[in-house]
Formats: C-alpha cells, sequence, structure tokens
C-alpha cells in the first residue's frame, strides 16, 4: 500500500497524470495489446485455417459499403480471408516480433556498453568500432543481410516456420549499436564514482560491480530507447514483409497485409491495404509518442 | 543615505506540491563602502538572497513579498530590461567558479572593454587603457601582454582576479559576492579576501559577501547576517558576533568550527541538522536543535529585533529581561 | 627496548601517470611524453591507534596516496607494508584477509552510496564480499547494530539513500566502513562537503569511533583547523612531496618548512579578524612542469641557487622530518612566524 501511494506520488506518476499524450498513446496501446493478446477469442475465423475460408467470399468489400456483407466487418482479400481477423493476427506477430527484437537488441546492447564502458582499453576499442560499422550502414540493408544469410543456411522447406526468429534476429542484431552507446556513456561516468571504488575495495568483483552496482544505474535511458526502439522494430519488419522477405502470406503479418493489398491497389481494393496501415500507423504514432514523453519525463532538465 | 535597504523580502518557489519559501522576511540595510557577509549552511538562503537582490530568481521562484531599494529607489519590481541595466552598471556579481563566470572564446580584454563600454560609454581606446588599469589594479602583472590572452590561460587565481575585475569596472556601487573564494586553495584564497577588502576601502564600492566560511567572513567583513532555515537570526558587527554571538545557532556554530590552538577533547556540536524548506517546524525554526529552548520557542515565531546595526531573532533575548 | 612495529608504513612510494598522447598521434604531431608525477617519493608511518593527517592544496597528490594504499590505483614504485603484509603489487580486495582490515571513507556523501541500494544492503555489502557474516540473518543483525552505533536507527536500513542529509549519509558510510571490523580507516577529505555544524558531529563520531575500537586512521583534508582537532601526526604535501612531518602540536607550534607557515599564515580564521599584512603571493605551479630543485623555491622568500638545482632530502629533525635545505643550513631560524600556536 505504501509503495502503491510512493508511486502514486512520484515524478513519474505526476508527469503522466499532466500529460495529455501519454495518456491517450498509453490508452491507444492498451487496446492495441488486448486486441493483439486475444485475438482468437474477437477475430471472426481463423486467417491462417485454409479450412475456414471460403473462395465464393473473396474480395468483399466492406459491410458498410455497396456489396458488402456483414460476416466480414473489414471485408475480405483475394483468398477470401476477414481483414478484420487479419489485422488482428497480424498485429499480433508485428507486437511479438517487435518486443523479441527489443528484448534482443537490449540485451545485446546492454551487455557490450556495460563491458565495453567498464573494461575500457581493448574489448571497449573492438566493440564500438564493430557498433561504428553497423551504424554506417541503413539498418534495413542490415536486416536484409542478416535476413538473406539465415535464409542462406535454412533449407528452403523450413523458411515458413522460421521466418518470425529470422526477422527477430535481423532486426535484433541491427538495432543493439544505441544501446551499447549509451550505456557504455553512462557506464563510464558511473564506474568513476566512489560507491564503485568502495566495492572494490571491499573485493567484489568486476562482474559484480557491472551488473549489482552499474547496470541499476544506467537502465533510465535504456527504457527511453527501448520504448521509441519499439516503434522502429515494428515498422522494419512491416517493411521486410512489404519486400516480401518478412513474414509469408501463409503467416501475414501487418506489413505482409499491406503488401498483399497494395498488389490489388489498382483493381479498386482499397480496404485490403487501408485497414491494416491504418492499425500500424496508429501503433509506431502511439508508441512513439510515450516514447517521447518517457524522454522528457525523464530528463528534468530539458523542460 | 542608505545604499541598500531590503525589508521584508520573501522569496517563494511555487511547486507542484505546493509553495515553498526559500527566504522568509528578510530584512537588512548597507551602507555604501560596507562589507557585509552573509553565513549559513547550504539551504540557508543565502545566495538565494544576493540572487534576489540581483534581480536573478528564476521561475517558478519569484519574490513574494518585500521591497528591495537601491540609493532609495525601488528595483525589486522593475522590467527585465530596467535590472538588465541595473546589474552590472549599478550592482555587480561575483560568483563561484571563476570559469564558468568567464567567456572562454572572448579575450579577457575585449570582455572587460564591452562591459566598460556597455556601460560607461567610453570611447574604444579609453575603455582599453581603463581595463588595462582595472588588471593592474586586480594584481595582474603584465596586464598590457595579458589583456588580450583568453580566460583558459590564467591560472585559477589569477582568473578569479580578472572576474572581480569585470564586476568592479562599471563601477557600481554595491557588488554581490556569492563564495568568491570557495573553489580557490587556501594560499590563493587569502590573497582574493585581501585583494577585495582593499578595492572595496579604495572604491567605496559596497559588498554583499555570501559565504559558508566564517573564517572569511572574520578577515572581511565589517558586518555579518547569519541566516538559518530561510530567516536572518542575527546580525551584527563580525567583531561582537563573533565574541559574543547572541542567538544559539550562532554560539552553536561558532562553537563547533575546529580551530587552530589548543584542541579540545570533544568538539561542541549542534544536535541534528537544518530542516529542508518544505518541513521547516512552526515558531523558531532553530527550536528542535536548540539547548535553551523554552515554552514559546516551539510554536510562536521569534521577530528580528534590536537596532539596524545588531538585532538577533530568539525569544532569550526578549523575553528575559537582560 | 623496541617500539611496536607500526601498523602502516609507507616507503618510497611513487605514482607517474603518463599524460602522453597516443603513440601514433605523437608521432605524426610531434610532442614528447609527459608525466605527471602525482606522488613523487614519499615516506611515512603510522603507529596502531594513532591519526596521521595528509594535508595540502588541490594537485599535491593527497588523493593519490589514499588510492594508492586501497589498492585503487597501482604505484610506480615503493613500498606498503601493512601489518606485516606488503601491498604494493596487490589490488583493491586482494588479499581478503587483509584488506578486510583496511576501509575507506570518502568525501561526497552523494556519489559513495549506490542509490539504487537500500541502506542495509549498502551497509551489508562488505559483510558478504569478505565473508564475514556469511548467514543473512546474522548480517542483518550486525547492520541495525552499525546503524544504531552511528547514531542512526535500524528502520533506516529500509530506506535509499536520497531520504538522508548530507551529514546521515556520511554516518552510513562510516558504518559500512567499519562492518569488516577493520584497523584502519583512510578518511579522504571526510567532513569538506559538509555543513560546519553537522562537520563537528561526524569529527566527533570518529574521534569516539578510535577510542572505542581502536582505529587507525590516515585522514586527508586540505582543513588545517580540522586537521588539528583530529591529528597525532600531521604531513605536509606540496606538488607530490612530503615537506613535512612532524607531531600536530609541533606543527601548529614551531612549523618548521616554509610552506607549512605559509599555509598556517594563510588560513582564514574566526579569531584573526582583518588581518592586513602583505599576502604570499603566487600559486601552485602545474604539476605536469613542476620546477627544478625544491617544488617550492619559486614562492619561497628563503630561496636560493641550491634550492633552484637541488631537491633537498627528507631530513629527520628532533622528532620531526623536513624537507628543505634552508632548515638544514640553519637559515630559517632569522624568519619569525607572524602568528604561532
Amino acid at each position: 500500500m505504501q509503495a502503491l501511494s510512493r508511486a502514486y506520488s512520484s515524478d513519474l506518476a505526476w508527469s503522466f497524470r499532466h500529460s495529455w499524450t501519454a495518456r491517450i498513446s498509453t490508452l491507444l496501446l492498451a487496446v492495441l495489446f488486448l486486441a493483439a493478446l486475444l485475438a482468437p477469442l474477437l477475430a471472426t475465423q481463423n486467417p491462417y485455417d485454409i479450412s475456414q475460408l471460403f473462395l465464393l467470399d473473396s474480395e468483399l468489400p466492406p459491410a458498410w459499403a455497396e456489396g458488402g456483407d456483414p460476416r466480414y466487418f473489414l471485408g475480405t482479400d483475394e483468398q477470401a480471408r476477414d481483414v478484420y481477423s487479419s489485422i488482428l493476427y497480424g498485429l499480433r506477430l508485428s507486437l511479438i516480433v517487435g518486443f523479441a527484437s527489443v528484448a534482443l537488441a537490449g540485451a545485446i546492447g546492454i551487455s557490450l556498453g556495460l563491458l565495453g564502458g567498464f573494461m575500457g582499453g581493448m574489448v571497449d576499442g573492438a566493440i564500438m568500432r564493430v557498433a561504428d560499422i553497423l551504424l554506417s550502414f541503413p539498418a534495413i540493408l542490415v536486416a536484409l543481410l542478416v535476413n538473406g544469410i539465415a535464409r542462406g543456411i535454412l533449407p528452403p522447406d523450413r523458411h515458413a516456420d522460421a521466418a518470425i526468429w529470422v526477422l527477430i534476429l535481423a532486426i535484433g542484431l541491427t538495432n543493439w549499436v544505441q544501446y551499447a552507446r549509451t550505456v557504455r556513456g553512462s557506464t563510464m561516468v558511473e564506474r568513476q564514482k566512489e560507491y564503485v571504488q568502495a566495492a572494490r575495495i571491499n573485493g567484489v568483483s568486476g562482474m559484480g560491480i557491472m551488473v549489482q552496482h552499474i547496470l541499476p544505474n544506467v537502465l533510465g535511458p535504456v527504457l527511453v530507447i527501448a520504448t521509441i526502439n519499439l516503434g522502429m522494430a515494428v515498422l522494419t519488419e512491416a517493411t521486410l514483409s512489404f519486400l516480401g522477405v518478412g513474414m509469408p502470406t501463409t503467416q501475414p503479418s501487418l506489413g505482409t497485409l499491406i503488401r498483399i493489398g497494395n498488389e490489388y491497389l489498382f483493381s479498386g481494393i482499397w480496404w485490403v491495404v487501408i485497414f491494416p496501415s491504418i492499425v500500424l500507423v496508429v501503433l509506431v504514432l502511439a508508441v512513439n509518442l510515450l516514447g517521447d514523453w518517457l524522454r522528457d519525463a525523464l530528463n528534468p532538465r530539458l523542460r | 543615505m542608505t545604499l541598500l535597504s531590503v525589508k521584508n523580502l520573501t522569496v517563494a518557489f511555487f511547486g507542484r506540491s505546493g509553495t515553498v519559501n526559500a527566504i522568509e522576511d528578510v530584512s537588512l540595510e548597507l551602507e555604501p563602502g560596507e562589507i557585509l557577509g552573509m553565513v549559513g549552511e547550504s539551504g540557508a538562503g543565502k545566495s538565494m538572497t544576493g540572487a534576489a537582490i540581483i534581480g536573478l530568481i528564476e521561475p517558478p521562484g519569484r519574490i513574494s513579498a518585500g521591497e528591495i531599494r537601491l540609493e532609495g529607489e525601488r528595483i525589486d519590481n522593475l522590467p527585465p530590461e530596467a535590472i538588465r541595466r541595473i546589474r552590472g552598471r549599478r550592482i555587480g556579481a561575483i560568483f563561484q567558479d571563476p570559469l564558468t563566470s568567464l567567456n572562454p572564446v572572448l579575450t579577457v580584454g575585449e570582455q572587460l572593454i564591452e562591459t566598460i563600454r556597455t556601460h560607461l560609454k567610453l570611447p574604444r581606446e579609453a575603455a582599453r587603457a581603463r581595463a588595462i588599469d582595472w588588471l593592474r589594479r586586480v594584481g595582474i602583472p603584465a596586464p598590457e601582454a595579458r589583456i588580450d590572452t583568453y580566460p583558459h590561460q590564467y591560472s585559477g587565481g589569477m582568473r578569479q582576479r580578472v572576474v572581480i575585475a569585470l564586476a568592479l569596472c562599471a563601477e557600481p556601487r554595491l557588488v554581490i559576492a556569492d563564495e568568491p573564494t570557495t573553489a580557490l586553495d587556501v594560499s590563493v584564497q587569502a590573497q582574493v579576501i585581501a585583494l577585495l577588502r582593499q578595492l572595496a576601502r579604495e572604491t567605496g564600492v559596497a559588498v554583499i559577501l555570501v559565504t559558508h566560511d566564517m573564517g572569511v567572513i572574520a578577515e572581511t567583513a565589517d558586518r555579518v547576517a547569519v541566516m538559518y532555515a530561510g530567516r536572518i537570526v542575527e546580525v551584527g558587527p563580525v567583531a561582537e558576533v563573533l565574541r559574543a554571538p547572541r542567538h544559539p545557532y550562532t554560539s552553536g556554530l561558532m562553537a563547533s568550527i575546529p580551530r587552530i590552538g589548543p584542541r579540545p577533547e570533544v568538539l561542541p556540536q549542534i544536535e541534528g541538522a537544518m530542516p529542508r524548506p518544505h518541513a521547516r517546524p512552526p515558531g523558531c525554526a532553530f527550536a528542535p536543535r536548540c539547548p535553551h529552548r523554552f515554552v514559546p520557542c516551539t510554536d510562536e515565531r521569534p521577530e528580528l529585533t534590536g537596532t539596524p546595526v545588531r538585532s538577533v531573532a530568539c525569544h532569550l533575548t526578549t523575553e528575559v529581561p537582560a | 627496548m623496541t617500539a611496536p612495529e607500526p601498523l602502516l608504513t609507507v616507503s618510497g612510494l611513487k605514482k607517474t601517470f603518463d599524460l602522453s598522447q597516443p603513440f601514433l598521434n605523437r608521432l605524426l604531431s610531434g610532442g614528447g611524453r609527459r608525466f605527471v608525477h602525482a606522488v613523487d617519493g614519499v615516506d611515512f608511518t603510522i603507529p596502531r591507534g594513532t591519526t596521521l593527517s595528509l594535508v595540502g592544496e588541490s594537485g599535491c597528490g593527497k588523493s593519490t596516496v589514499a588510492k594508492l594504499l586501497m589498492g585503487l590505483s597501482r604505484p610506480t614504485a615503493g613500498s606498503i607494508r601493512f601489518d606485516g603484509h606488503e601491498l604494493a603489487g596487490t589490488v583493491a580486495g586482494e588479499p581478503p584477509a587483509v584488506r578486510r582490515q583496511m576501509q575507506m571513507i570518502f568525501q561526497d556523501p552523494y556519489a559513495s552510496l549506490n542509490p539504487r541500494w537500500r541502506v542495509a544492503r549498502i551497509i551489508a555489502e562488505p559483510m558478504k564480499s569478505f565473508g564475514t557474516h556469511p548467514d543473512p540473518a546474522a548480517r542483518r543483525r550486525e547492520v541495525d547494530r552499525l546503524l544504531e552505533f552511528v547514531g542512526l536507527s535500524a528502520a533506516d536500513g529500509e530506506k535509499f539513500p536520497h531520504e538522508f542529509s548530507g551529514g546521515q549519509r556520511q554516518r552510513i558510510s562510516i558504518a559500512r566502513a567499519i562492518s569488516t571490523k577493520p584497523e584502519f580507516l583512510v578518511c579522504d577529505e571526510p567532513t569538506s562537503a559538509l555543513d560546519v555544524s553537522v562537520q563537528a558531529q561526524i569529527l566527533n563520531l570518529m574521534r569516539s569511533l578510535q577510542r572505542e575500537l581502536g582505529l587507525t586512521y590516515l585522514f586527508i583534508s586540505h582543513d588545517l583547523a580540522v586537521v588539528n582537532y583530529i591529528s597525532d601526526w600531521i604531513g605536509v604535501m606540496y606538488l607530490g612531496r612530503l615537506v613535512e612531518l612532524a607531531p600536530a602540536d609541533r606543527i601548529f607550534a614551531e612549523p618548521q618548512h616554509p610552506y607549512t607557515r605559509l599555509l598556517l599564515e594563510t588560513v582564514p580564521d574566526i579569531s584573526m579578524a582583518h588581518r592586513d599584512q602583505e599576502r604570499p603571493a603566487g600559486e601552485v605551479p602545474n604539476p605536469i612542469t613542476p620546477p627544478r630543485g625544491c617544488h617550492f623555491h619559486p614562492r619561497c622568500p628563503l630561496a636560493n641557487d641550491r634550492c633552484r638545482s637541488e631537491v633537498p632530502e627528507f631530513l629527520a629533525r628532533d622528532g620531526a622530518r623536513v624537507r628543505c635545505h634552508a632548515v638544514e643550513e640553519g637559515r630559517i631560524a632569522s624568519f619569525p612566524m607572524r602568528k604561532a600556536g
């Protein structure tokens, strides 16, 4: 109870209660997360299950348009998949890829940043040169490269199953640099502080100092980066899928849906591309707005 | 005529958890040429008082009550432009860190000449001659050559001398010096104190010297104002306050300062710590730590009473007949 | 009769920092190697249960000495003998049985406690790391006892450092330092970040700890008045060298080295209102390019040609040691102090 009231009166909570953007974007994200989580309950069909698709119902417009069918609220695509259900399942995949790749990038970046910042010297130099090289390529190119290598190694019949893991790996390996640089900088500041000297005097190992002492003190900025990175990761996933190297058409993510819809856009079938696009824009916008607010809220000097 | 008169000055900070008074009901007077020391612990409000006088209180803080008069003219309610003209021309400032008070990309001469010309409307050559003269007066060797060098080419003590020249070169009537020697080494500190005192005597400028160091006050100031928890608790001539402090906080503070000479077995100490601004008790803010506390102290706030020269805010001195 | 061995004996201690540009930059832009002799041959001993203070202005190397003793920095040369063990080649925390006897209190009470840790965990860390109290429940009881011992309450263990004032944080630092029952404490300016009224509390606490626990202190400070209160012995440092080492009362009553005299004359003192004599001129030179011979000669009123060329020896002189040609030659007697004792 006391902890609750302390959390409620903390600076972050105060700033949250006084920021419209933070509250609206949190609300939007909550709706989207719930929709993704409860997709099997909310969807009218399972778009991955071919036995539930009826080809006669393909390319139906949304329910309110002329020729629409009330069973398919947002219409269907050329394989008679319900767009509404596909969006729910696609949102799910996009979020899974987003969160998992952020977690992977964070784990790699935080570890390398801590190690480089704490050890200094050659270790630091090596890590930072690799980071510099990665940064000199556009992220999407690196992701394409990792993706290509992974697909080259895997046998072709495993591609569809492995697609989601390949995406997480490709996006995660692309995005760790920012975490590493931020954590390294804060680590170099923290390791000079006297509480770290006190730990050294008391025989605490280098690993113990890094993990127990420095890590909790450098995580603040990481939270901000992770939030903004979630938006980036979702977009990268959508881009890769749009380019045809992401999720296969049998398991469409938001990006795949937009690609499929894009092919039919000129035959007047607008609903297949528009609705997934709106969801993607709302998702990324809400995540980014929340990240911006978090950055300002954790950095009082900027206000 | 009184040079500076501050009456019942209160500076409030408006935060989300309510209003907090950084300083409360501060009154003081300063005669021309006088050096007034303001001493107190960090958070006692001594720097805030100095900042209020030069109009450097930034939002969310503002002067919520009281008035400040410089040579009889009110300066606490002026528009920013007018305050800026007063600052530098009539009130100079010396801050703790000489490195941040000087612009690193301009030579010392450029900064001095600009200040002189802004405030005194002199032609360039005359301003330069005056700048060189000021550098000589603050004890910079070979000022003709050093005037065209940059601040980073000076040592810490020399930089603080330049800052003093910069504060005095527009010939202000009053200088606020906020911890001017704290960043300096002991042996350099003594030189800067002596310089400040000598220049004040030569130019007749009045100085408010803000410091936490009683030793600096003792060696420099004519009068001292002791601040505690946002209020002045005792004012008086330095020698009197040091020799015979009348407020229990002042006497406790004086006793707790280690000295060179025979050492006591136990250093007298004041228990506890100064309350933070939002947790000041009603009544006398020092009461919880005061060894002489009696009935009225915890509920009734003692007023600063006495003459403008020597006054004390303590129930002991007002209620008990001397 | 043989005197008992001092707890700590430091001899010929040196620390040189290499400030040179990286090799490639030196090759390209010229410029030689540059070194700072932060500690340039320091010798002293501290008998058990006493306090030695090192005083000096910024850059004199006193804090570097503290780091070298604690193993936070590796000496370039010299020996550190603690309780019969040579520590000059070891790092902080090694060997545990010896290092557990040495603890440190830092200057900045805000940076010396991990802001994300609760106080109980901070105080328990040395006991856990050195294994003096392997049982967590016993460790917690010891933390409570220590908190009360330094004047806080056992309930304070659940709080975070930011909930305490500067003086209380310094008490927490002291509790952590004495948790492994050390014999020796290095105190690096422990009160210089505190307000005067709190400084007295911490100094008194440190003295009573010394009496009750038989602690030996190395106390580092720039404040001669504080040093006067706490020390048995005082060493005055100037640009990496000890220039005078003597019993505390001797230093204040009969300072020998001209630099010690200068320091004593320039301390702002509340009993010295409005001294108006000529002030000693000059500042501490840049430690990268210290003056030849005696480092102090450019500021010294007694300097002669020998002072400008030859480094004085650290000579014993009636129970004290002084590094000064003028003292050695007896030239200093004609130069009385303006203020004594």
